[in-house]
């Protein structure tokens, strides 16, 4: 059956044997793929040695360099450490009120805030902090919870409506889907808008509104930030602001949850959230001590609260 | 008649069997599969009874010439179609999922979203359209290259018929939300198992075959062929060995846990690539290309030493999948080091396909089938380069987990295993057809072109996009705090999603081309156009690249 030819095309030697039409040249190893793929197995005999390799009975050889993955990471981590560890000390040691006083180390929190904010809160309030309906919106001045540096760190210590943190922020609006009849519930979201300009007022709505709303929104709707009550005249809207979202909410209210990251994340990089949350544009100075930077860009909304939900 | 009985007896079984499954499970999906089981049997109990020969009827519509000739052809006809329709679907779907994740509005939910026709679209491609290539090509080289017709015809079919049960099987399984939540192993138990008895058959069909040769020698391709069969065979079983909850519901248990699951899953998502995908197609290669090309195999020796090192090197490398996860460290370097030794051996199929071009390099610029060889056999020496170099530890941590990976196996998919089938397909038909040549030579070159430039623009966006994301996740601050949030490098992807589609897009419109050129070729047409490549073939000036030594006198 051995027919051996030489190939003229090539000048090579074929092996003589044919298939369908098929035959195959005698063509040595290409030297450069012979040299190349001895090099790869140098390489992988080195390697095993150099490297945790060979499984034994209880354990693997562990390479005579003494790498290991889980040692890699850990001095990587310690070296990341080590270079934060002095500002972490300082912001340790500085009471959150007091953090605005410092502004090297304010900028500091805020950039560390900034990292832990991509990490664990841009899932809900998203990467830029604008919220999405159903999550609050961090740079504006709109705060459910008030807006104070102190407020800030609160709310993230312990959560909102957080049942596993006994000190969570609790309240609930009740739902008005039994005591309103359509036509009624219909007057007062007519009036709620009307608070921020955005429908016309009825007197219906504006008695409900008084009878039912008032005692916790107040009477122009300005809100309640100490237990949490959103304003209703700033035309800033948790669940949105068209009519039919309004009445939804008054019939049967939504309720937001946030977690208590107590124990989750450590009271270092908690602080550092609430600055950066703060450092978004709407965070408020603490009571008494509010006089000039906020009032500037008050110039047209004079009526606007600040203080609110 | 006793024997039309006896079917219609079994299969009166099997279609109280599923009615009683349907009736029984609390499982909506479960029941809908078992639907598609009972209608088949429906179907074949018609088909019995009415003696009515539906395969025939069938074959009158797709122009087969009659009886078998000197090889057993009906089943690879039926296989090079099937290639051609379940490629169109796993391209289409393709396109949709990229644009999907371009625009995630096209998330309809539940039966349209990622998670579900992203399975859709891997098996669609790798085993609808690839399996039935290999299937088709590895009856029509067996038959061929032994010399005889196919050992068992019956089982043969039955095998085709079978995968295509199988094919329908899984797909409508992921989009009703079935699925066991393994990487290109999606299929739950009683899929598994109904592969496995096709499996088993079709190694019968190829062994029975390759034992009644009337060849001393077994030809190179089969090997391949063989090893790709056995190889599979082990990785789908153990891979999928897992406890249903119950014989009346689709869902099942893995009966590996933890990390241990995850390597068994690895071993055998690696060695799909690399016994499907890779041993499979160069046995196809193997024996497409130099009859193509008309010319013998490069080299009979790198042959042997190349398909040794290849089979016993690639089944080690599946780790690689598991860098920097729970996988003990000595596992990690095995894998690593194994894929970096694979180098080599991956390289020398496409050294032995390209340089079978010697003496017919001219080839490549008349013969739209060659240069597509040789585009496929680039594409396949660049993946199997990018892949050993992705498993290096170092790099790997840049790498894992982006898009770089899906540029990395969509250059091998679309440039390797798309093309070589194509050409194989292009090369077939009109021999199983009885036609005198392809309906038109120069769709070929468009075809060619499309999804060349297509496969560019996929491949460099994703390299791009798996770049940037590696980077971006990794970038820290001179305050030492991460840069970038995740959704920022979505962000930053958008762009490079867009061209991936657009890629995706082109060589879908060469695929579409290539449906209507076969389809032409099926019913006898031939296209009037100018013949390509007139230029005559210069032997002069068609040198091989590895020149004989001449002894040339001193000046």
């Amino acid at each position: 059956m051995t027919k051996k030819r030489i190939d003229e095309p090539t000048g090579t030697e074929t092996v003589g044997h044919e298939w369908d039409g098929i035959e195959e040249l005698n063509t040595p190893l290409p030297r450069w793929w012979l040299y190349t793929f001895y090099a790869t197995i140098l390489f992988a005999a080195v390697y095993v040695v150099l490297y945790p390799a060979w499984p034994m009975i209880d354990r693997a050889t562990g390479g005579t360099l003494g790498w290991s993955s889980r040692g890699d990471l850990a001095r990587e981590m310690r070296a990341a450490d080590a270079a934060r560890a002095g500002v972490r000390a300082q912001i340790a040691a500085t009471p959150i009120e007091a953090l605005p006083a410092n502004p090297q180390l304010m900028q500091a929190a805020v950039a560390g805030g900034a990292a832990a904010f991509k990490v664990n809160c841009a899932a809900c309030h998203g990467a830029g902090a604008a919220g999405s309906p159903g999550y609050p919106n961090l740079n504006d001045d709109d705060w459910l919870w008030g807006g104070t540096l102190t407020d800030i760190e609160t709310t993230l210590t312990h959560g909102i409506r957080w049942d596993a943190n006994p000190e969570t922020r609790v309240n609930f609006m009740p739902a008005f889907k039994d005591m309103l009849k359509p036509a009624e519930a219909d007057a007062v979201a007519a009036h709620v808008l009307s608070l921020s300009g955005k429908a016309t007022d009825n007197a219906t709505g504006a008695q409900l509104f008084a009878d039912n709303c008032a005692a916790c929104h107040g009477p122009s709707g300005g809100g309640m930030p100490a237990m949490g009550v959103p304003a209703l005249n700033d035309a800033i809207w948790l669940f949105g602001g068209t009519k039919a979202d309004v009445t939804k909410q008054i019939l049967a209210p939504r309720h937001g949850v946030m977690p208590a990251w107590k124990g989750r994340l450590d009271p270092v990089t908690i602080k550092m959230l609430a600055a950066y949350v703060h450092s978004r544009g709407g965070g408020q100075d603490p009571a008494p001590a509010a006089p000039a930077p906020e009032v500037a860009k008050g110039a047209a909304p004079a009526a606007k609260a600040k203080t609110d939900g | 008649m006793e024997t039309v009985v006896r079917r219609l007896g079994v299969w009166a079984l099997v279609l109280l069997a599923s009615i009683a499954a349907i009736a029984l499970t609390p499982d909506k999906g479960f029941a809908i599969q078992m639907g598609i089981v009972a209608l088949v049997a429906v179907i074949l109990i018609i088909a019995t009874a009415t003696t009515y020969d539906p395969v025939a009827r069938a074959q009158s519509i797709f122009r087969m010439p009659p009886g078998p000739s000197r090889y057993d052809d009906d089943v690879i006809r039926w296989g090079v179609i099937a290639t051609m329709f379940w490629g169109i679907v796993g391209l289409l779907v393709g396109v949709f999922i990229a644009a999907q994740l371009a625009f995630p509005q096209l998330n309809f939910e539940p039966y349209l979203n990622f998670g579900r026709v992203r399975p859709l679209h891997t098996s669609a491609v790798i085993f609808a359209f690839g399996g039935n290539a290999l299937l088709a090509t590895s009856f029509y080289v067996v038959q061929r290259t032994c010399r005889t017709t196919l050992a068992f015809p019956a089982l043969a079919r039955f095998v085709f018929w079978g995968y295509q049960l199988f094919i329908v099987l899984a797909a409508t399984g992921y989009i009703l939300g079935i699925g066991q939540g393994r990487e290109y192993a999606e299929p739950e138990w009683y899929v598994d198992l109904w592969l496995t008895i096709v499996w088993l058959a079709y190694l019968a069909v190829f062994v029975g075959t390759l034992l009644r040769r009337h060849e001393p020698h077994i030809y190179v391709a089969n090997w391949f062929y063989l090893a790709f069969i056995i190889t599979i065979a082990m990785l789908h079983v153990v891979n999928n060995l897992a406890v249903p909850v119950s014989f009346l519901g689709s869902k099942s248990y893995s009966l590996f846990s933890g990390v241990q699951d995850a390597l068994t899953q690895w071993w055998y998502g690696h060695n799909a690539v690399g016994f499907f995908l890779t041993a499979g197609f160069l046995a196809m290669m193997y024996y497409f290309v130099p009859k193509q090309a008309g010319r013998p195999v490069y080299s009979y020796r790198l042959s042997i030493i190349h398909f040794w090192s290849l089979i016993f090197l690639y089944i080690w490398a599946g780790p690689h999948h598991l860098h920097y996860t729970a996988l003990p460290d000595w596992a990690q370097t095995l894998g690593m080091v194994f894929s970096v030794m694979l180098w080599m051996p991956s390289w020398g199929g496409m050294i032995n396909g390209l340089m079978t071009l010697n003496g017919a390099w001219d080839k490549v610029r008349t013969d739209p089938i060659i240069r597509m060889m040789v585009m496929a056999l680039a594409f396949y020496g660049m993946s199997t380069f990018e892949g050993p170099m992705l498993s290096i530890k170092a790099v790997n941590s840049l790498s894992h987990y982006t898009d770089w990976t899906i540029g990395h196996v969509h250059s091998g998919a679309l440039g390797w295993n798309g093309l070589i089938t194509f050409a194989c397909v292009y090369y077939l038909a009109p021999r199983l057809w009885n036609r005198e040549r392809l309906y038109s030579l120069r769709m070929i070159n468009w075809h060619f072109w499309l999804a060349t430039l297509g496969i560019v623009f996929y491949a460099a966006s994703m390299w791009v996009a798996g770049i940037t994301q590696g980077l971006m996740w990794r970038e820290y601050g001179a305050d030492g705090y991460l840069v970038n949030s995740f959704v920022d490098t979505v962000a930053a992807l958008h762009p490079m999603y867009i061209l991936r589609a657009v890629g995706g897009l082109m060589y879908l419109s060469g695929a579409l081309i290539m449906a209507y050129n076969i389809w032409m070729t099926v019913l006898g047409k031939l296209r009037d156009e100018a013949p390509m490549g007139d230029t005559p073939h210069d032997a002069a000036a068609d040198t091989p690249i590895a020149r004989p030594l001449v002894t040339e006198p001193a000046e």
